[in-house]
């Protein structure tokens, strides 16, 4: 059982490594100053829904395409709500491989779309589960009786 | 002859008689006959002879004379008839030619006397041109002389040198015994003199002026022999034993350079002349020559001339060393000023941020300790802290406003802004004030004055405080008018501008504003003093602790940075007075309004921005970024509405909500989305205000979001402090567009 110092030094730590490795920028802080007793969870909810919304749209950008004749302008709509998505959310690697998505389709370069939507599968994957371990830190320090230091 | 054809005796007794008779015929027809000879002979010679006929003629007469002469010689004894017929026609030859001869030589005998006499005339002739050649050469012997002369006295430029070298020539060329130049003094009245040939250093004789020898002298310009025994003349003492050589005196004109003008000789009154005196060597019986006075009297001319020179040439000599010093004197004043202004500059950068961050300190914690718990007495005591802290922090600003002003190193700064807002700015700036003194504040905004102007908003505000704080603090009771109108060309022509000369233009306009107060007026004496900085009216029977006297004095300079004019009228003492200002402004066009710069308010403490209960509509159809928006606005106290799609928003949207935030990004087509809100709201005034958000400015532009009726454009990312400024900049101006 850590004490809450411990528990917030750890989160802060941990916090900031995510932000030099790129994973979240400085829209996230933004983020964590909306949240306030009015809205506990706010960002939680927030990025809950960014998760949800970018399964969707990923299986939406597979299907369109394995198909045939790809309707690139249909590919570069869902991307661009996905660019959008993880911008509001601070998620910086997501957004940027979106940014070259985005080229890819004007381009209409078949390959390179593939190539992106495989990097943005990874990045998201990957920015999950930080998210995942960030929020079960936060947990873990409200259990001990702290509060996250802003 | 008295011979006869008769046989005659000889008589012997006449033998003697006869034989000299026959000698002289002889002897005569020898000479007759030797004398054409000789004249044929020398005629040969002479190169020269007119007369050859007559020569013939004075020939054949000779010859025949002598031929008579020797015929005769046959005659004294018997002879035949053919010596008589001989004879006879030797006669009667010798007769007509003689006639002829006698008759020739009338007319030759005069022409040869007139030969004589043009011979005389020729040898009178060459004598008076020899006359002549010895004038011409001693001439051109004086010529020599005088240009020797000049030149050795205009070799050189120094007026002494001049003088000098002037006595020492003539006396050479003149073979003079003493040569003396006396110079006037310099009252004018005396003659001194200055140089000599023979002694070394005069001393200072002087002669009176207006010696009736030395008037004559001046009142020619020829050489004048005067007697050696004037006091000029008299310079050593008489040392000779018969008599003093003749002298000569001659006048030198000194001109000065004031003597000329342009066009005009300078005229013989104002000059003052130096006399020159000469003098022969003693006993030597020598007289002045005529040909020696004029060279007197052209070396007198030419050593003016050199003397006006070496005049000159001084003068410019000392104007230029003149120059010089006054060059090296503003030299120094010029690297002493310069230092002077880095020292003023350096002190105002030390000032500008020494002095000003222990200010900040000061009011600052003073501010804040006003929030904590204090005793009565305590509150006052930081009140004045806080109260003079802040005057303090204003004169600083003031002075360092105003040295900068002066410095000319203040620049406008030209933004759009707007202009009602503005005035409705001052006006809640200063209606609790007012009212506190119980003053009534009224205002009077003309309806054509343009909602948006190009200029420098901060200093504008301040002018217009500064004039309105004025009118308030001056005032005790009445009330307070502002008016603000568009100035007409006609009103240019004011009496009490009459410097003023506005330039009209397309793209300006000249604003007007009027502020009337019914305080405690100014002595209309005292107006020009106002604007003075640092003059405080001593009038005044409040005296006023928070006027620097900077205040009008800054406003004037702002003014004219803005190619205006202020002025003060006042009709005297408790009568209020009325301070007018026109300054000039640009008119924006269309692409101007674009230009605005997003400046969003102080963040922090801001509490007087209040958005509880602000209704807003989220419209965005990604779902992440409206939730995100709508934290946003919620965190800052709105009471947001969303909707994910064009239809959703028209359904719900309605006059209840103040502002429409769309997001343009996404699939949405905010411009349509704008137009309908515009057809669905036309007939109300205070429709909600359409702003959209973006983070694409390729496709999203200010044109076409002002084409479609759209109020703003923000790009994103927004941060809280930025919508919250958005939010207070929208509210105050209705309008809001992000440059990018």
């Amino acid at each position: 059982m850590y004490g809450v110092s411990q528990l917030q030094r750890q989160l802060a730590q941990y916090t900031s490594s995510l932000f030099e490795e790129g994973f979240l920028d400085d829209q996230f802080n933004q983020l964590q100053q909306l949240q306030d007793e009015s809205n506990p969870e706010f960002v939680v909810e927030v990025v809950t829904l960014f998760f949800e919304d970018a399964e969707r749209l990923l299986n939406e950008l597979a299907k369109a395409l394995g198909q045939e004749n790809i309707d690139f302008k249909r590919v570069e709509a869902h991307v661009r709500q996905l660019k959008g998505s993880s911008s509001s959310i601070g998620a910086q690697r997501v957004q940027k491989v979106c940014i070259a998505f985005r080229n890819y389709c004007e381009e209409k370069n078949v390959e390179g779309c593939l190539k992106s939507l495989q990097e943005i599968k990874q990045e998201c994957s990957l920015v999950k589960s930080k998210f995942e371990t960030l929020f079960k830190m936060e947990q873990q320090l409200f259990a001990a009786g702290g509060s996250v230091t802003r | 002859m008295e011979s006869c054809n008769c046989i005659d005796p000889q008589v012997p007794a006449d033998d003697l008689l006869m034989k000299y008779q026959y000698i002289s015929d002889f002897f005569i027809a020898l000479a007759y006959f030797s004398i054409p000879l000789e004249l044929i002979y020398f005629v040969k010679k002479s190169a020269v002879f007119p007369y050859r006929w007559v020569l013939v003629q004075f020939g054949a007469f000779i010859v025949l004379c002598g031929a008579t002469h020797l015929i005769n010689l046959w005659t004294f004894r018997i002879h035949s008839r053919t010596v008589a017929v001989v004879m006879t026609t030797a006669k009667v030859l010798t007769a007509v030619v003689s006639c002829a001869t006698a008759l020739m030589l009338v007319h030759i005998i005069p022409d040869l006397l007139s030969v004589k006499t043009r011979e005389l005339f020729l040898k009178n002739k060459a004598a008076e041109l020899d006359r002549e050649m010895g004038l011409i050469r001693t001439q051109e012997e004086t010529g020599r002389h005088v240009r020797m002369l000049t030149h050795e006295i205009r070799s050189t430029l120094d007026r002494h040198t001049i003088l000098k070298t002037t006595l020492v020539e003539l006396g050479r060329t003149l073979a003079l015994e003493e040569c003396a130049l006396w110079m006037p003094t310099r009252t004018g009245l005396e003659l001194q003199l200055s140089y000599t040939l023979r002694q070394q250093n005069p001393v200072g004789y002087t002669v009176p002026i207006h010696l009736p020898v030395i008037n004559q002298v001046f009142s020619s310009n020829r050489a004048v022999k005067i007697s050696p025994n004037c006091p000029v003349a008299r310079l050593r003492p008489y040392a000779g034993k018969y008599m003093p050589g003749a002298v000569v005196a001659v006048r030198v004109p000194l001109l000065h350079l004031s003597n000329f003008q342009i066009y005009d000789w300078p005229e013989v009154s104002t000059r003052s002349y130096a006399l020159m005196v000469l003098m022969l060597p003693s006993d030597s019986a020598r007289q002045w020559h005529v040909h020696e006075l004029e060279l007197v009297e052209v070396v007198a001319d030419q050593v003016a001339v050199a003397l006006s020179h070496a005049a000159i040439l001084e003068e410019s000599m000392r104007a230029r060393d003149q120059l010089m010093e006054q060059n090296v004197a503003l030299d120094l004043a010029r690297r002493e000023a310069e230092t002077a202004i880095r020292a003023r500059n350096d002190f105002l950068a030390v000032m500008n941020h020494e002095m000003r961050t222990p200010m900040h300190a000061v009011i600052a914690l003073s501010s804040l300790l006003q929030e904590t718990d204090l005793t009565a007495e305590q509150r006052l005591m930081v009140e004045t802290i806080l109260k003079s802290s802040n005057l303090l922090a204003t004169l600083i600003n003031d002075v360092l406003d105003l040295s900068r002003l002066e410095d000319g190193s203040l620049q406008l700064e030209a933004t759009t802004f707007n202009l009602h807002s503005l005035f409705r700015e001052v006006l809640n700036l200063i209606k609790p004030v007012a009212s506190v003194k119980k003053l009534s504040l009224t205002s009077h905004i003309a309806s054509d004055l343009p909602m948006y102007a190009i200029g420098d908003e901060k200093r504008l505000m301040q002018t217009i405080l500064n004039v309105v704080g004025n009118a308030v603090k001056f005032s005790k009771e009445g009330c307070i008018s502002i008016s603000a109108f568009v100035a007409k060309p006609e009103s240019f022509r004011d009496a009490r501008i009459p410097d003023f000369l506005p330039v009209l233009s397309d793209n300006h306009f000249y604003l007007r504003v009027q502020v009337k107060d019914s305080g405690s007026g100014i002595n209309p004496q005292d107006i020009p003093k106002i604007f003075t900085k640092f003059a405080q009216n001593q009038s005044l029977t409040t005296r006023n602790p928070a006027g620097s006297g900077l205040g009008l004095a800054i406003c004037r300079r702002f003014v004219n940075l803005m190619e205006g004019h202020i002025w003060v009228e006042s009709e005297g003492i408790g009568k209020g007075c009325t301070v007018t200002f026109i300054v000039k402004l640009g008119i924006p066009d269309r692409s101007n309004e674009f230009k605005l710069p997003f400046v969003p308010k102080v963040p922090g403490n801001h509490g007087s921005t209040n958005f509880a209960g602000l209704k807003v509509l989220v419209t965005d159809d990604n779902g992440v970024s409206r939730t995100v928006t709508k934290g946003l606005l919620m965190h800052l106290g709105c009471d947001v509405t969303t909707a994910s799609s064009s239809e959703e928003c028209l359904r719900v949207v309605s006059l209840e909500h103040e502002v429409v935030f769309m997001d343009v990004c996404a699939g949405l087509d905010g411009y349509e989305l704008a137009i309908r809100i515009h057809e669905k709201f036309t007939k109300h005034q205070d429709r909600p205000l359409i702003v959209a958000l973006t983070g694409n400015t390729k496709k999203v532009t200010k044109e076409n979001c002002m084409r479609v009726g759209m109020d703003g454009l923000i790009l994103k990312p927004v941060s809280v402090d930025k919508m919250r400024g958005v939010l207070s900049e929208l509210l105050e101006r209705r309008v809001l567009f992000e440059t990018v």
